[in-house]
């Protein structure tokens, strides 16, 4: 049976992990290697790198992160940040991840997805989508499709700053017809709440394209991931700080989804 | 142990060629070289994307390279389209002939129920009469990413479930294929190229 998948992240900046994780007995905390091997070890299905470095020079240190990261990992590995053009995603991809993840530079040149799906193949292709739900509409009486915050929601780049003039299940839809092999869907009303995940709208975006849909944002308790799974339809959800919802490990994140019926792959 | 790993220029060796070198295997790529092919001790075809790329094999003289390395009893290993490859052909590319090993033809998953691709960890059910798979028990999860399949036959080593059954892995003599990602498996992945690596050759 197909399971659903938890995926830990990783936000990196010059070469260490800079949050998500504040794990007490680790260490190490700030090596990505050694926290990705954890991760892995401990049953996060996948590893996602994010680096948040955004310099120039900063892309050498990443390229060398992601090779000492993918190393030893046999997970799939997906790494994103700064990548804007085919050549940045190919360098990503030599240097050992098996997935990139683009978003703004996917708003700005769409075609950008089929030219790496091309080389990489679009299960290589992951299209990370920074969502907030629409704020009704002043004429919301006179148009009530107007006021539904779900399918007005606003896709939103620069780290959620400035709006991209595009509705978020739209631009799924075409991210997938250009080739996207998934979805990485953050909201970012849900983001850093740990209320709960944007069930609503990772259901619609779910509902809209027969690609993978990755929810992000929101998680607080493992209650939440077992609700995104079951009425948000996501096939998978991003853990960015696992370890902040009252479990040690993705192992007992798992095995408490597992009780409440959702299928996760257990470690053995 | 030495393995030749074909590069068909479909997508990315990285990820194969650090799981070999892991355990241990000494890996010779070629992209058109067949030297490496007639003399390979076992061969692993890699591969993600789409079915019309193994065209490049036919192209560059490596199809009846492996046909030969096969017939002298090279231990083989196709990987995803590696695997599909080994079938007549894939509804992918109908006007594209694969290797035909397997007298069947891949198809998609139909269209319905549930996405498609496949995509994630789902669970096989082995065979136990598979060298591929000695060692992994039923239920154990692989990872894959694909949108068509083989059918089940009486070669499929293991089976897997996504709306229907499908051959998640193939074995007749010493020609294996894998439709999930074994590098990217985990330790269940590893037991199974491990297994590969140590079947005499």
């Amino acid at each position: 049976m197909l399971t659903r998948r938890i995926i830990a992240c990783l936000d990196v900046h010059a070469g260490r992990v800079v949050k998500g994780v504040q794990f007490v007995d680790l260490v190490d905390a700030g090596d990505p290697a050694a926290l990705a091997a954890r991760h892995a070890r401990e049953g996060a299905d996948e590893i996602v790198l994010l680096d948040i470095t955004a310099t120039h020079e900063g892309r050498q240190t990443l390229l060398d992160t992601v090779r000492r990261t993918a190393k030893e990992l046999f997970v799939p590995f997906t790494v994103g940040g700064g990548i804007r053009t085919a050549q940045d995603a190919e360098q990503v991809f030599i240097a050992g991840a098996d997935k990139i993840s683009i978003n703004s530079a996917a708003l700005a040149d769409p075609a950008l997805i089929g030219e790496i799906g091309k080389n990489f193949g679009s299960q290589a292709v992951v299209v990370a989508i920074d969502a907030r739900r629409a704020a009704i509409q002043l004429d919301a009486r006179r148009d009530p499709e107007a006021a539904d915050p779900i399918r007005n929601a606003q896709v939103y780049v620069q780290g959620g700053r400035r709006p991209a003039g595009r509705t978020v299940v739209e631009w799924a839809r075409e991210a997938e017809e250009r080739g996207a092999g998934e979805i990485l869907l953050t909201s970012m009303d849900s983001d850093g709440t740990r209320a709960g995940f944007d069930c609503e709208l990772t259901a619609a975006v779910s509902e809209a394209v027969r690609i993978p849909v990755i929810a992000s944002g929101g998680a607080g308790t493992v209650g939440h991931f077992a609700d995104v799974f079951t009425r948000g339809k996501a096939d998978a959800a991003l853990a960015a700080s696992i370890f902040h919802f009252g479990v040690s490990s993705a192992r007992s994140l798992k095995e408490e989804l597992a009780q409440s019926g959702i299928p996760v792959r257990l470690p053995c | 142990m030495r393995v030749t790993v074909i590069d068909y220029k479909a997508g990315n060796l990285t990820s194969v060629l650090k799981a070999l070198h892991y355990l241990s295997a000494e890996t010779v790529i070629t992209d058109s070289d067949l030297a490496p092919i007639e003399q390979a001790e076992r061969i692993v075809l890699p591969g993600v994307g789409h079915f019309a790329a193994t065209q490049r094999l036919d192209d560059t003289g490596i199809t009846p390279a492996i046909r030969a390395a096969i017939a002298r009893g090279v231990p083989f290993l196709g990987i995803c389209v590696g695997m599909q490859w080994l079938y007549a052909g894939s509804t992918e590319a109908p006007d594209h002939a694969g290797l035909a090993h397997f007298a069947e033809s891949c198809t998609r998953f139909p269209e319905g129920a549930e996405k498609v691709p496949h995509v994630g960890w789902n669970s096989l059910a082995p065979k136990s009469s598979s060298r591929l798979l000695a060692g992994i028990t039923d239920g154990e999860y692989v990872y894959f990413t694909h949108s068509y399949k083989a059918p089940v036959t009486a070669d499929t080593a293991a089976a897997a479930q996504y709306m229907e059954p499908f051959a998640a892995a193939v074995e007749r003599g010493n020609v294996m294929g894998v439709q999930f990602h074994p590098e990217k498996s985990s330790e269940t992945g590893l037991k199974i190229l491990r297994n590969f690596l140590e079947l005499p050759c």
